[in-house]
């Protein structure tokens, strides 16, 4: 429970630091933020104002109190260019984000697991000399470059799937359930969620076949074996169920990694989310925006490496005694 | 008597003794397949200049003027060009080099600061282990490729700030392993032999305590050139590079940005990306080579 506690203050600790570490880069940033703001035709009085209502008038170490406050409560200002508050934006693009890196992330750790205790299974054999290396070539692929090349001969080439995007054009819905669960919306889904999980599903395959390796070896396999149980029964009950265990954890840890990896997959399908909104905004020096999108990845994160932790600790009990020589 | 002669050849054999583990995993097949595929690539890197049939940013013009735009590949130009008229099959070789730079420069940054970083901690412990530690956990809280794109978008576009990007959050996987590591060494024999024969706490974390821990940080270096090769590919595509240099990345961000896709001109984009998967896995096999002579229960 102490250790928990203490793993829980971590957590915000870390997250405190990443909010200073954002706090300084941008404010640190070349250029006035007010630019985008600044008609060619005000005063100085107006430009003054201006820097005011921003808050840009205080002291550093007063503006730094002020930015940690409105992070606490979710204040990420508006945008320089959309004039719209920045969480407004950054909800209305996270459920595309959230749903593309789960879908991916399941498909990916569902294959993973089940090839890759199929492997240690059939360890030895032509079939691991031939995987092994495949599954390390996919892992080394750039991921833009395979969605680029899936996008072209599926999208582009068959016209299989829609080139871009979340939903088409003029396409109308109720609500965000009924867009996302709409067919339109899946079909859009489809090659960037194959694209991520054809990268993704690497870890889990290694990951299992070696756990798969080091369970088969431990006492209560040969003991199960001396019961007389079926190879098939062994893998699947016993040796499987323990070298599970990794990989959720590693699942969780997939989850706060891929929010942020998937920036570039966005890009190229167009897919309207955290990421493509993260690198537009960079481009367009859209610093709110940037700030608020970065910190959300952050958060994620974050928070994803204290679940992983945690997960590692309740699943294997061994973990917590064996913890730290 | 002896004495006099001894030091040049304890240094020979300490020096021995250093390099080869080092190079013992070469025997793996995996590794050597890895070598043998950055050597190739660092050659073509070297000699690049003589390789390129044109200047990879020179804008072509066809003998009654007409620009050589959007061709496929034939014999004057292998791979074809661009639809700007420029030489893909140049620019592909002309990109090695950016690539190796920032793999190799990256690594040996990542592999210094983890491997300095996680002897300091591992052997010291108490507060510098503390401190490097939590420093640890707030680098590993912050989104890579995000942080990258910050550095490379606000810093400005060029290969150093991309270079100090993936430097600053990648250290951390490598002090923690070798961090392990050096609390397992610290406890052996010779360590204490070395205490107590009074050799000062720095000898005996460089000069006993870290030949030990050299695979590993290879090991972590070999990683870390793959980690950065993409990095730096998918900071080029998403337009954060530096403008005025060739490199696979910006290949493709060009491919991308002139319906190379919709046209299906896989000569263009397709190889780059191929060049990226072989440097990169070439990474992966070294790193395997090292990860089954380290780890011996992983062979199989």
């Amino acid at each position: 429970m102490l250790s928990l506690l203490s793993r829980f203050l971590q957590m915000l600790f870390v997250l405190w630091v990443v909010a200073t570490i954002l706090f300084f880069l941008f404010r640190l940033m070349p250029g006035d933020p007010t630019v985008a703001y600044i008609d060619t035709n005000f005063n100085e009085e107006q430009v003054r104002q201006l820097k005011k209502s921003f808050g840009l008038d205080q002291p550093l170490h007063v503006q730094y109190v002020l930015y940690l406050g409105n992070l606490a409560v979710g204040e990420f200002g508006n945008s320089f260019h959309q004039k719209q508050p920045v969480l407004k934006i950054l909800l209305s693009v996270l459920p595309n984000t959230i749903i593309l890196t789960l879908s991916s992330l399941i498909i990916a750790y569902a294959f993973g697991s089940l090839a890759g205790a199929w492997l240690a299974w059939r360890r030895g054999t032509w079939i691991e000399g031939v995987m092994i290396p495949l599954v390390l070539t996919l892992r080394a692929a750039p991921e833009f470059w395979l969605g680029m090349v899936l996008l072209s001969i599926f999208g582009f080439q068959l016209g299989w799937f829609p080139s871009g995007g979340a939903n088409s054009a003029g396409a109308l819905y109720t609500s965000e359930w009924q867009r996302i669960t709409s067919a339109d919306f899946l079909r859009h889904l489809v090659l960037p969620a194959a694209t991520l999980a054809l990268y993704l599903q690497g870890l889990p395959l290694l990951l299992m076949r070696s756990n798969m390796l080091d369970v088969m070896s431990e006492d209560f396999i040969t003991m199960a074996r001396m019961k007389g149980l079926s190879t098939r029964a062994i893998v699947l009950r016993h040796a499987a169920r323990n070298a599970l265990l990794p990989v959720a954890t590693a699942f969780a840890l997939g989850f706060g990694a891929s929010i942020g990896g998937n920036v570039v997959i966005e890009t190229v399908f167009s897919w309207p989310g955290l990421g493509r909104l993260l690198v537009s905004a960079v481009a367009a020096s859209d610093y709110p925006i940037a700030q608020g999108a970065f910190f959300i990845i952050s958060v994620v994160l974050v928070v994803m490496n204290f679940v992983a932790d945690l997960l590692y600790s309740a699943l294997d009990p061994r973990v917590s005694h064996a913890r730290r020589g | 008597m002896r004495d006099a002669v001894e030091p040049v050849q304890r240094q020979r054999t300490r020096f021995v003794a250093a390099i080869a583990p080092i190079l013992a995993p070469l025997r793996d097949p995996f590794a050597a397949t890895g070598v043998t595929i950055y050597i190739v690539f660092v050659l073509i890197a070297i000699f690049a200049l003589s390789l390129v049939s044109h200047d990879p940013l020179e804008i072509l013009f066809n003998d009654d003027g007409r620009l050589v735009a959007g061709e496929g590949p034939s014999r004057q130009h292998l791979l074809g060009t661009t639809t700007l008229g420029r030489d893909i099959f140049s620019q592909l070789v002309i990109g090695t080099r950016a690539a190796l730079y920032v793999g190799l420069t990256a690594a040996v940054v990542v592999a210094l600061i983890g491997t300095v970083v996680g002897l300091v901690s591992g052997y010291f412990g108490g507060w510098p282990d503390a401190v490097l530690m939590r420093l640890a956990d707030v680098a590993l809280g912050i989104p890579f490729l995000p942080f990258v794109i910050l550095m490379a978008g606000f810093r400005g576009p060029r290969t150093s700030n991309i270079i100090l990007g993936i430097a600053l959050l990648l250290w951390p996987n490598t002090a923690r392993v070798i961090r392990a590591q050096v609390l397992s060494v610290r406890e052996r024999a010779f360590v204490e032999a070395a205490r107590v024969t009074g050799a000062s706490t720095w000898r005996i974390l460089f000069v006993h305590v870290a030949p030990n821990i050299l695979p590993l940080s290879f090991l972590y270096g070999s990683i870390a050139v793959g980690w950065a090769i993409l990095t730096e590919a998918s900071i080029a595509f998403l337009g954060f590079g530096p403008s005025n240099q060739v490199s696979w990345g910006s290949m493709l961000q060009d491919a991308y940005a002139s319906q190379a896709l919709s046209r299906g001109d896989y000569h263009w984009f397709v190889p780059p990306g191929l060049c990226i998967v072989l440097v990169v896995v070439a990474g992966f096999f070294v790193s395997r080579g090292y990860e089954t002579i380290l780890f011996p229960k992983l062979k199989d």
